[in-house]
């Protein structure tokens, strides 16, 4: 069974004041996600993926399409039991202190009272706040408040987690820590699907991701198939060459940079770096290292993006839609 | 029973909230305003000095118990989704009419406790003038329960309008009905003395259609020591609670289809 299944999904708001315009935020995404595994969803603001997860959440309806969560159709709210939510910039009630909230958090998944002290006591620790379990949230600094956020999301002990943007508003230090968090959630064999526009993130947890722009999926795929599929260039570091060698690398397509004794030169893909290689070894030069640099996700996403840009100019300019952040 | 449960957890919650709010502030104006009535009615009334009393004791129930009902009322469903609170809520196995009952019961429990603590400050008022109570004082008892009555159908109407508008044009609009439903009797009565059929006709929708708050009135009844009749009291209950029912109904009929972007 798969944690997260959606067929076509397509979200339309209606825009315009007397007669609305129907604008497309999400234009038939399907992407399944199995269980145990980490999913992002990329994309720059505006491309869709708090729409989506709002979807999945029944915050709001799709238009068209359809979508499962641990096998229920998505008004099934019982499988919201087994489920995790931390909406992107979450608030909370200002006069309920952090272990008040996550007790009510508990008492709405009916764990009985032993239980919600338990948990609630566990995950301030977890997430750094048990300092903070007396004080109102009101208090709270903008990080503080995410990582209540992450708290109140795994208090039943999920199965399935979404996390919108969970990085947003951490210091390195609180970025680290989340990274970790969700590293032991994977660990525990828990399915994490979250959102984010931050690609280094994305980098380091995600075993597959999608990649949306302007509503549509541009790519989606296990990030190693991605990334190590194409070498985007090849570093080729050498020690005192003479100055007739670099001007040989021009005819290659290699750039090169000195720093010190040394010289960094790079070869694009598709350049025949064995001959480089060869002309190097003979020209007296010593080889320190040569380095495949694969795409990175960043490449990557780049490419997906500009290209849809490309195709279609004037949708990327209506730009993103109301209630996407 | 999970299902009662969330919603007693969110009826519990609501209540929590308007008291760390500080609502319940309202009471020490109350307590406030009933010794400086109490001690000023004693000095300068004699004979009719129980009857203001009693008045003034229970409009002043009623006018802050409606103050609360509106402004609180008209918050409970839009400052959840203002502040996205609404997020927590509903992503997890809490249905939307779960919400709406929970939400409104809080709201009613809130009121039903600052209703009894003021009517507690009520009897001490009348035992301050009176240095006795008997068993007739408790008649009004009965007119306190009828702004109970108001006051749980003040609070489904604020909830319905904060359903389908904007937290200021729901406090009108709850206030504005609050107001004609005492005149319904009136508004009746103009109708049949209109030549225009489509007043007529205006006049018998309205009628009909808001709730008849005029019934509930007993205040100046009870400040003259008139009894409530059992079928009073039966049929206005009943009154009250389909006119709720209907009105929650409605609200919850409206939340199911809302969307939060």
């Amino acid at each position: 069974m798969l944690a997260i299944e959606t067929k076509d999904l397509t979200k339309d708001y209606g825009v315009g004041f007397w007669k609305k315009r129907p604008r497309r935020v999400l234009d038939g995404l399907s992407i399944q996600v199995e269980k145990s595994e980490v999913f992002g969803l990329l994309g720059p603001n505006g491309a869709g993926k708090s729409t989506t997860l709002k979807i999945l959440l029944r915050l709001i309806f799709p238009t068209s399409g359809s979508a499962r969560i641990l096998g229920k159709e998505l008004d099934d709210t019982s499988a919201h039991a087994r489920i995790g939510f931390l909406p992107e910039n979450p608030s909370f009630y200002d006069n309920l202190t952090a272990e008040e909230f996550l007790n009510y958090a508990g008492e709405l998944f009916s764990l009985p009272a032993a239980e919600r002290r338990r948990r609630a006591a566990r995950l301030l620790a977890q997430v750094g706040l048990e300092g903070a379990r007396d004080v109102q949230v009101r208090k709270f600094s903008k990080g503080m408040v995410q990582r209540l956020g992450i708290a109140q999301a795994l208090i039943n002990d999920p199965e399935l987690v979404f996390l919108d943007e969970p990085m947003s508003g951490l210091d390195p230090l609180g970025r680290r820590e989340v990274r970790d968090l969700i590293l032991d959630l994977k660990q525990e064999g828990k399915t994490v699907f979250f959102s984010t526009h931050i690609l280094s993130d994305a980098e380091m947890l995600c075993d597959r991701v999608a990649i949306l722009h302007l509503g549509r999926m541009q790519g989606c795929g296990e990030l190693k198939e991605m990334l190590e599929m194409d070498v985007a260039k090849t570093e080729i570091m050498i020690q005192s060459p003479p100055p007739e060698l670099l001007e040989g690398f021009k005819a290659h397509g290699g750039a090169w940079v000195r720093t010190g004794e040394r010289v960094r030169v790079e070869i694009p893909s598709g350049s025949d770096v064995s001959a480089v290689l060869g002309m190097i070894l003979q020209s007296g030069a010593e080889v320190v290292s040569v380095n495949a640099v694969k795409i990175s996700l960043e490449d990557y996403f780049m490419e997906q993006v500009g290209k849809d840009a490309r195709i279609a100019p004037e949708k990327a300019a209506v730009g993103p839609a109301k209630g996407e952040r | 029973m999970k299902a009662m449960n969330r919603v007693a957890s969110i009826a519990l919650h609501t209540f929590k909230e308007a008291v760390r709010d500080k609502v319940l502030y309202n009471l020490v104006v109350f307590a406030l305003l009933l010794i400086g009535a109490a001690i000023l009615f004693s000095s300068i009334s004699v004979g009719i000095e129980q009857i203001i009393m009693i008045d003034l004791g229970l409009s002043s129930i009623s006018v802050f118990g409606l103050i609360m009902a509106i402004f609180i009322g008209i918050g409970l469903v839009s400052k959840e989704i203002e502040r996205r609170t609404i997020y927590h809520i509903l992503s997890k196995p809490v249905r939307r009419v779960e919400f709406i009952v929970g939400k409104y019961l809080g709201l009613v429990l809130t009121l039903v406790i600052n209703t009894a603590i003021m009517t507690a400050g009520f009897y001490l008022a009348i035992y301050y003038q009176k240095r006795s109570l008997g068993a007739e004082d408790f008649a009004p008892l009965s007119a306190i329960y009828f702004i109970l009555l108001q006051l749980a159908i003040v609070v489904g109407l604020a909830i319905f309008f904060s359903c389908i508008s904007t937290p200021v044009l729901s406090a009108v609009f709850t206030f504005c009905v609050y107001v004609i439903g005492h005149f319904l009797s009136e508004i009746r009565w103009l109708g049949t003395t209109l030549h225009s059929s489509a007043a007529k006709w205006v006049t018998q929708v309205l009628y009909y259609l808001l709730p008849n708050l005029s019934d509930f009135d007993f205040i100046t009844r009870a400040a003259h020591g008139e009894k409530m009749s059992s079928s009073l009291l039966v049929s206005n209950s009943l009154y009250a609670l389909l006119y709720v029912t209907v009105l929650i109904s409605a609200s919850i009929l409206i939340f199911e289809e809302r969307e939060f972007k």
